[in-house]
């Protein structure tokens, strides 16, 4: 089941113009807000009536100017999680639910359970949603747009109004998703650490166009793109496998480049995970540092170098099949006499990766 | 009941009577306007908002008149309906339950419509994207949100119904037993002599029956609130 969108619309000075394929999976519509994004997933769901485009999920043709076809928002069988949840006030959680699979239809009798256990919502059944934080309502609002049977679910920043503890306590949920629900997901954020965790698909936007759409590891490892994810947010994503949790707190993951140290990650020995590391806080050195406290050093090659508008240098670097980012200023560059095909070595802190930068990687 | 006499208890069944039919008649022409107004985006919103007042405002004697014109034996819709369905409504209590209605219209309206912009459209949204038709919508997640704003509505307008003096005894007059209701009578007793005692009488059940609504009335918009916030 794939998506494949071509929307053109005009709202007032802004014009979206907008081509892109969504495969199975997480894509992550990226961008700054105003960019477009909410607009591009209204018009997916039926919610905004383009001027102009063809908008197809696998087979059904939902939207198409030329054809005069415009499927009504509640035949397109999408499931739409908001920002704000918009669970029905009057019923409660389990009605919210079930409201969900008697509308559309679904015939499935386990659903309920699977979806309830998949979100781990089974205690909040019998509240109102007046009564759910903001986190456990937005998984409630998930669970409900999963239970309509959808062929895709589109999620429009649906973090964006949690706070960072309530966001790192979902961040596992949607990985689940990815995995277990078996239906692709068009997800709209402009956070990059959320697209780092949950991409498998990213399509950048920019003034309502696509800047660039590709494979999320190769487009966070992109150089050109660090100016749309900020610099101090750029940073490539390894998949890596747990080798073994030493005694003394630290994990060691097995990588295409390596062996990764990190300070306890709780994960089962032999499961995939998904880290991302930032450029910033990789550190280049021509020659193998010794007498260190930065437990990584990575053999690497320098595969391209980007200068930017300030005095900083974004590296390309290739460990083993993996890239990796790093920021270092110009003069360092310079001093180390950094060119496209030196070999050097990239230095981690271990305790620079940060525990929400560690997800469960897409082979999970 | 011992404490009204059987004349003023006739006038107390007739009241309750005419408030029942007019309340239950004019309920889903309520709703149905004041979905107009409040969702509505139409050309004459403004005009359709200033008829639906207009009861409320007028001299409720310009209001009865202009019913006797209308639905009177040879006003235009009144002639129709006594020739093509025979029935008819002036100086019949299916009248005075018309006066009452177009008298409590504007505050039945008024209540629903104060509860349905309250309710946000983007849930009605939400409800669209998991597979519910327009009307699917309504009657789940709009009505049951609205449904205590509705009733305060209607409890409103039965109230202001028995109450009806102006329009009604212009429109189908003041004959005992038939458009005789509570205010009539009361203006009737009043005119003859020794018939203050059954006019106090009356009037102490029209307060009573005034405030009752009221506080009814203001309860079930209250519950519009906490329907919404999800409590």
């Amino acid at each position: 089941m794939s998506l494949s969108v071509d929307v053109r619309h005009t709202l007032g000075d802004f014009r979206l113009d907008v081509q892109f394929d969504a495969p199975d999976g997480v894509t992550v519509l990226f961008g700054r807000s105003g960019s477009g994004k909410t607009s591009v997933v209204n018009a997916v769901a039926g919610l905004l009536a383009p001027s102009q485009g063809r908008i197809v999920v696998g087979e059904q043709v939902l939207f198409d100017s030329a054809a005069c076809v415009s499927v009504p928002v509640h035949k397109r069988r999408l499931g739409y999680v908001f920002q704000e949840g918009r669970l029905f006030p009057h019923l409660t959680v389990r009605q919210n639910l079930l409201y969900a699979r008697r509308v559309s239809g679904n015939r499935s009798q386990d659903g309920l359970e699977r979806v309830v256990d998949l979100l781990g919502i089974g205690t909040l059944l019998n509240r109102k949603p007046g009564a759910l934080s903001g986190g456990e309502a937005q998984r409630v609002a998930i669970g409900r747009a999963l239970l309509a049977d959808p062929l895709m679910l589109l999620m429009d920043e649906p973090l964006a109004a949690l706070d960072g503890a309530r966001k790192a306590e979902i961040l596992p949920y949607l990985e689940r998703l990815r995995t277990e629900a078996g239906v692709p997901i068009l997800y709209v954020s402009h956070n990059v650490s959320e697209v780092a965790r949950l991409a498998t698909h990213v399509v950048v936007m920019e003034e309502g166009r696509v800047l660039k759409a590709g494979p999320a590891s190769a487009l966070l490892s992109d150089p050109g793109m660090v100016r749309v994810m900020g610099v101090r947010d750029a940073g490539a994503v390894i998949e890596a496998r747990v080798l073994r949790h030493a005694a003394d707190g630290v994990t060691e993951l097995q990588f295409s480049g390596g062996v990764l140290c990190l300070p306890e990650v709780e994960a089962d020995i032999g499961s995939e995970l998904r880290v991302r590391i930032l450029a910033q806080d990789v550190m280049l050195a021509v020659e193998r540092p010794s007498g260190i406290s930065a437990l990584n050093i990575l053999p690497v090659e320098v595969l391209s170098l980007r200068r930017g508008e300030g005095p900083g240098v974004i590296v390309q670097l290739r460990a083993g099949t993996n890239m990796l980012l790093a920021r270092i200023t110009r003069r360092s560059a310079d001093a180390l006499d950094l060119r496209e095909g030196s070999s050097c070595f990239a230095v981690l802190k271990s305790v620079a990766v940060a525990q929400t930068d560690i997800g469960l990687g897409l082979q999970s | 009941m011992d404490f009204l006499g059987p004349e003023e208890w006739q006038a107390v069944a007739l009241s309750l009577k005419v408030a029942f039919w007019a309340t239950l008649t004019s309920l889903p022409f309520g709703l149905g306007v004041a979905m107009l107004l409040a969702r509505g985006r139409f050309p004459g919103r403004q005009v359709l908002n200033g008829i639906v007042h207009l009861p409320l405002i007028l001299p409720p004697v310009v209001t009865g008149y202009l019913l006797l014109l209308t639905f009177g034996r040879r006003g235009p819709v009144g002639g129709v309906l006594d020739q093509w369905f025979g029935i008819v409504l002036a100086f019949r209590w299916t009248g005075a339950a018309l006066a009452a209605a177009i008298m409590a219209f504007p505050l039945m309206v008024r209540a629903m419509r104060l509860a349905i912009e309250a309710v946000d459209p983007k849930l009605e949204q939400a409800a669209g994207t998991l597979g519910a038709s327009r009307w699917k919508v309504f009657v789940t997640v709009t009505l049951p949100l609205i449904a205590p704003g509705v009733i305060a509505g209607a409890v409103l307008a039965f109230a202001k119904a028995m109450g009806e003096f102006g329009a009604t005894i212009t429109f189908v007059s003041n004959i005992p037993g038939q458009t005789r209701t509570v205010p009539s009578a009361i203006y009737a007793f009043l005119q003859v002599p020794g018939g203050e005692e059954s006019a106090v009488r009356l009037v102490i059940v029209s307060v009573t029956m005034a405030m009752l609504a009221l506080l009814l009335s203001e309860w079930f918009a209250r519950r519009v609130a906490r329907r919404i916030s999800g409590r």
